[in-house]
Parts: C-alpha cells; sequence; structure tokens
C-alpha cells in the first residue's frame, strides 16, 4: 500500500497519447522533409497555370489553409498532450471575425486578422482555463463541449446568417486594395503565413517554453517534482494553438467568399485531430503532410465512391496500425531505416 | 540543539478508516542524513509524498527553514529548496541525460516563459547539469538518451535531478529500489557523499546501507513512528526489534 500510492494513480488519469518515444524525424529530417513539402505546395500555382487548371489554385489554398490549422493543433495536441475536440471553433471564430467586420464596412484583412487573433486567444484563454482543470476523457468532453457552444452561437445569430451562414460581398483589401480578389495573392498570403507559422512554432517547441511542454507530456509528474506547474504552460500553448487557427478562418473565409456555423462543427475538429494522427503527432511537419494527404485523399476516394469515408477509415485503422507515428514515422522509418 | 531545516508535526493521513500515517512529528536537522525505515505496507512512501507536497494531509503541519509548508503543492516546495526522488524511476525517457538535469536547472534560472531561443544550447543551464551530472558520476553519459541507461544509471539520474534543482533538502525514496549488489555500492557512495553538502530524508529497505549511512534512524510501523534516535540506539529498542528487525531475523 506504501509503493507508489499517487504515482501510479497520477499515471492512470493520463491518458497516453505520447506519440512516440524518440522523436520521429531528427531536426534535420524535419527540416528536408518541410523543405519538400514547401516546395510542392508554392510550385502549385506554377503547375496550376501550366495545366491551365484554375481549381487547383483552389485546393492548394484550401490545403495551406488547413495545414495551417492541423499546425497549431498539433501544438496542443503533439506537444501540449491535450486532446481538444474544439479546434474547429477557432477557424470559425476567425472566419466570422471577417464576416462580421465585412457587414459593418471593416474589409482591411490586416484590423481583421487582429480581431480574428483576439476573438480567438480570448475565447480560448476562458476555454482553456475551465477545460485544463480536467484531464484525459473529461478534457476532450468538455473542449468539445465549448466547441459545440460556439457552434450553436452562431447558429443562432440571425444578423449574421445563422444556420444559412453569410456570403462575402466581396474578400478583404489590404490599405484599400483589392489585391486578395486574385487567387494567386490569396493562396500566397496563406502560403507565407504557413511558413511562417511552421518556422516560428519550430522555434516555439525548441525554446524553454517548448522544452516544459514536452516535459509535460512526457512525465507531468517529474516535471512537477523539479519545480513546474504544468498550468500555466499548457494554456498559454492553448492560447497560441487557437490564435493561429484564428488566422486559417480569416484564410477560409477569404478563399470561400462565405462562412457558416458548419466551420465549427466537432466533426470539423475530428477531422483537424485525424489529420494530426494521420501526419504524426508532435513534429509539426507531419500534421502539414497529414492535412495536404486527407484532404487529397478525400477529394481522390470521393470520385470512386460516395462512401469514400469508409475507404478513408480503413487507410486510417491501417496507418495507425502499422506505422506509429503517422506520415511523419513511416517517412522516418523509410529514410532512417535502422535509426534506433 | 539546532534549529530543524524540517519540522513536521502530528502529520495524518487517512484512506476511509485506514490511517496510513497516523500522528507522525519528525524534525530533521540541518546537515543529517535522516533514515525512515519500516517494514512493508508501513507508509513509508505515503509520508514522503506527504512531506514532497504531491499528497495532502488531512491534519498536521510541515515547517521547512522555518516557513510554514503545510499548505504548498510539490512545485512550490521544490522552489523552496525540498525536492524529492522516485521510489519507482521517474525520468523524462525521451530526453538526454543532460536534458533531463537541465530542465530541474531551468525550473529556478528565469522565467521558462521564453519562446525563440533554443534551450538545449542554454550553456549556463547545461554546465550547472553537468556540475550535478558530475557528482552522480554521469557526466560521461550526458548525451545518451535517458531511456538508454542500465536502471543502476537511471537511480544515478534520479539523484542528479533532485541535486539540479538546488534543494537543500533531499528526499530520497528508496534510492536502492531493484539494484544489484555493485550499483547499490555506487549508490551508497554516492549518498555518503551528499551528507557533506545536503540534508537527506532517506527512505530505503536495505538495512545495511541505511546503519552504514544514517545519522539518525526512525522507525515507522503501521502509520506511527515508533522509534527515533541514532542508529545504535534503534538498533537496541526492544520495540523496534520486536516490531521490525525481529521479524527479519526469524526471516
Amino acid at each position: 500500500m506504501s509503493t507508489g500510492l499517487s504515482d501510479a494513480a497520477a499515471t492512470a488519469r493520463q491518458i497516453d497519447i505520447r506519440p512516440v518515444r524518440r522523436p520521429l524525424l531528427g531536426r534535420q529530417g524535419a527540416s528536408v522533409a518541410a523543405g519538400v513539402i514547401f516546395a510542392g505546395l508554392g510550385l502549385l500555382p506554377v503547375l496550376a497555370w501550366a495545366l491551365d487548371d484554375p481549381f487547383l489554385l483552389v485546393t492548394a489554398t484550401r490545403l495551406t489553409i488547413f495545414a495551417i490549422a492541423a499546425l497549431s493543433l498539433d501544438l496542443v495536441l503533439g506537444y501540449g498532450a491535450m486532446v481538444s475536440f474544439g479546434h474547429a471553433a477557432f477557424i470559425g471564430l476567425g472566419a466570422y471575425a471577417v464576416a462580421i467586420l465585412a457587414a459593418n464596412g471593416i474589409e482591411d484583412i490586416l484590423l481583421q486578422t487582429l480581431a480574428a487573433i483576439l476573438v480567438s486567444a480570448i475565447f480560448a484563454l476562458i476555454t482553456g482555463a475551465i477545460s485544463l482543470r480536467t484531464k484525459g476523457v473529461y478534457f476532450i468532453m468538455i473542449t468539445l463541449a465549448f466547441g459545440q457552444m460556439a457552434y450553436f452561437f452562431m447558429v443562432s445569430l440571425s444578423a449574421y446568417g445563422g444556420d444559412d451562414g453569410i456570403t462575402l460581398a466581396n474578400r478583404s483589401t489590404l490599405f484599400g486594395a483589392d489585391v486578395l480578389e486574385s487567387d494567386l495573392v490569396l493562396f500566397y498570403g496563406a502560403f507565407g503565413f504557413l511558413v511562417l507559422a511552421f518556422v516560428g512554432l519550430r522555434a516555439l517547441v525548441a525554446s524553454r517554453f517548448g522544452r516544459v511542454l514536452r516535459g509535460t507530456r512526457d512525465n507531468r509528474l517529474r516535471m512537477q517534482a523539479i519545480g513546474f506547474a504544468p498550468f500555466p504552460y499548457q494554456l498559454t500553448a492553448y492560447v497560441i494553438a487557437g490564435a493561429i487557427a484564428g488566422v486559417a478562418g480569416v484564410f477560409l473565409a477569404n478563399q470561400a467568399e462565405f462562412v457558416s456555423p458548419a466551420y465549427m462543427t466537432w466533426q470539423r475538429s475530428g477531422e483537424l485531430i485525424v489529420m494530426v494522427v494521420f501526419g504524426g503527432m508532435g513534429t509539426l511537419v507531419g500534421a502539414i503532410a497529414g492535412a495536404i494527404a486527407f484532404l487529397l485523399l478525400e477529394d481522390w476516394l470521393a470520385q470512386f465512391s460516395e462512401h469514400w469515408k469508409l475507404w478513408l477509415g480503413i487507410l486510417l485503422v491501417l496507418l495507425v496500425l502499422f506505422t506509429r507515428g503517422g506520415i511523419a514515422g513511416f517517412v522516418s522509418r523509410l529514410s532512417g531505416g535502422a535509426r534506433s | 540543539m539546532t534549529t530543524p531545516l524540517l519540522e513536521v508535526r502530528n502529520l495524518r493521513k487517512s484512506y476511509g478508516a485506514l490511517a496510513v500515517t497516523d500522528d507522525v512529528s519528525l524534525d530533521v536537522a540541518p546537515g543529517v542524513l535522516h533514515a525512515i525505515i519500516g517494514p512493508n505496507g508501513a507508509g513509508k512512501t505515503t509520508l514522503i509524498h506527504q512531506l514532497s507536497g504531491s499528497l495532502r494531509s488531512n491534519s498536521g503541519t510541515a515547517h521547512f527553514a522555518g516557513e510554514d509548508i503545510t499548505r504548498l503543492g510539490m512545485a512550490e516546495r521544490v522552489h523552496r529548496g525540498l525536492a524529492r526522488s522516485f521510489q519507482i524511476t521517474s525520468i523524462l525517457d525521451g530526453f538526454t541525460v543532460l536534458e533531463n538535469a537541465a530542465m530541474a536547472v531551468q525550473a529556478r534560472s528565469g522565467s521558462s516563459f521564453r519562446f525563440f531561443t533554443p534551450a538545449a544550447r542554454e550553456t549556463r543551464l547545461n554546465d550547472e547539469a553537468m556540475a550535478a551530472l558530475a557528482r552522480v558520476r554521469l557526466d560521461d553519459r550526458a548525451d545518451r538518451r535517458a531511456g538508454s541507461l542500465s536502471h543502476g544509471e537511471k537511480r544515478q539520474l534520479e539523484i542528479a535531478i533532485a541535486l539540479a534543482t538546488g534543494a537543500r533538502l533531499l528526499l530520497l525514496d528508496e534510492p536502492l529500489a531493484g539494484t544489484g549488489h555493485e550499483e547499490s555500492a555506487v549508490l551508497v557512495a554516492l549518498m555518503r557523499e551528499l551528507k557533506s553538502t545536503h540534508t537527506v530524508v532517506l527512505v530505503e529497505h536495505d538495512m545495511e546501507a541505511v546503519f552504514a549511512l544514517a545519522d539518525r534512524v526512525s522507525v515507522l510501523v503501521y502509520g506511527r513512528l515508533i522509534a527515533t534516535g541514532t542508529p545504535e540506539e534503534v538498533r537496541l529498542d526492544p520495540e523496534v526489534r520486536s516490531a521490525y528487525l525481529g521479524e527479519e531475523e526469524a526471516a
């Protein structure tokens, strides 16, 4: 009875979502992978132009936007060990910041982005502070509940379209100029932000702050025993991730020129989790790859069968079973081979 | 008599009707290695949890260096200089040995709300971490992944991490648990060196080690302290002999 009573209890309370004990990709491997992905993504407009396929550019923008959202979720899920099931709410809040400000005559994208970041961060701060009082399954449930609250709030907001959503009269402007009406400019805007977010988060996870976050993920009790209280670190990560997802929402609103509560359903949150797990948790670059792979597979499988979700499900099961660590784990095993 | 560094009064912890810690009072003088022994199930680890702040007591008080720490959690107690090690090795397997210790240095060296400079390259953190590793003779293992160490080395790392917190008082929870003969000899030598710089509360099963190291010994049986004194006094205490040592001799 005297042996490790509360140690055991403390571990049992947490769900084991630790990705893999060792880093999936070395720092260099991750750089190479990110370089390849960014080069491919960044050159898609050239391909669209060469093939004279403007829809490809739209797809590329969508991929980029969800890559931003998945990337931000990876900070929470893969580094913060917080299974947030309400991440789509932040995308929706960011999108509504655009729609609501635009409806009130404020169309500048910088102002809209600032508002999106503020609203998302405040929502994350409040809901995160409450959610982090719980752990494991309860954390999942409570973030889901907050996400649904945001969803139903927007559904009931009839002044801005309610359930039907709201169509934007035009895209956001930059200092009064309508440059974003060009799909190409919008794409490179989103792409630039993705690269910025990736570089920023990569520095962040290696920093003092990120090290505390990673340590807490691996062994919460140990971190407390050396003097760290996990709460402020996890909350800060939650807020940063929420703000980044909010910016993804700004781009999504502009890409679709339409905003609706459907952006923030719990199914969307679930898809974001799938993207991160699919790509490999706790690798950042994996989240980007996961988002791209998920959306492309979705499009591709939908061409064959209307039951494409079944096939996607099967693929996911196989991936999780056979490649611990998702796409990033798979690639690292292919390239690294014997790396222990 | 010097003022005690750690002063525990009437500490209690019970789970329902079962009193796991029953009215424990204890003084640990600075510079002393104070061992707590007792048969299996005596409540030694529960007491360590209470002293370290990971388990809240039902009643009683604890003072550290004159300050009331009764209501403080584990992290706050560490900042005041009271650190613990774990009976079941609790290290960051995925990090290097150096980073395990550097993390503990980081916890007391300025804000950890720094978002851009890579922590692993902070020389000052790493230097102090290396000093702690050197004291447990793990400095040649600094770049290894902590999870790849042998069991004995992991036990050494446990102590290095506690040292790296900068604590004045170390609560060592069965540091010899699961170690072989040679590993335990290394650890006993380490603890003997620790006595010159640190106050230590040692919970340990290995009687040979306890009587070789301890300045004072307390005996815990069914959550109660039945005796406290020098190793000699405790060894000769009739109540202790019947409750504990006799049991071992009989076995």
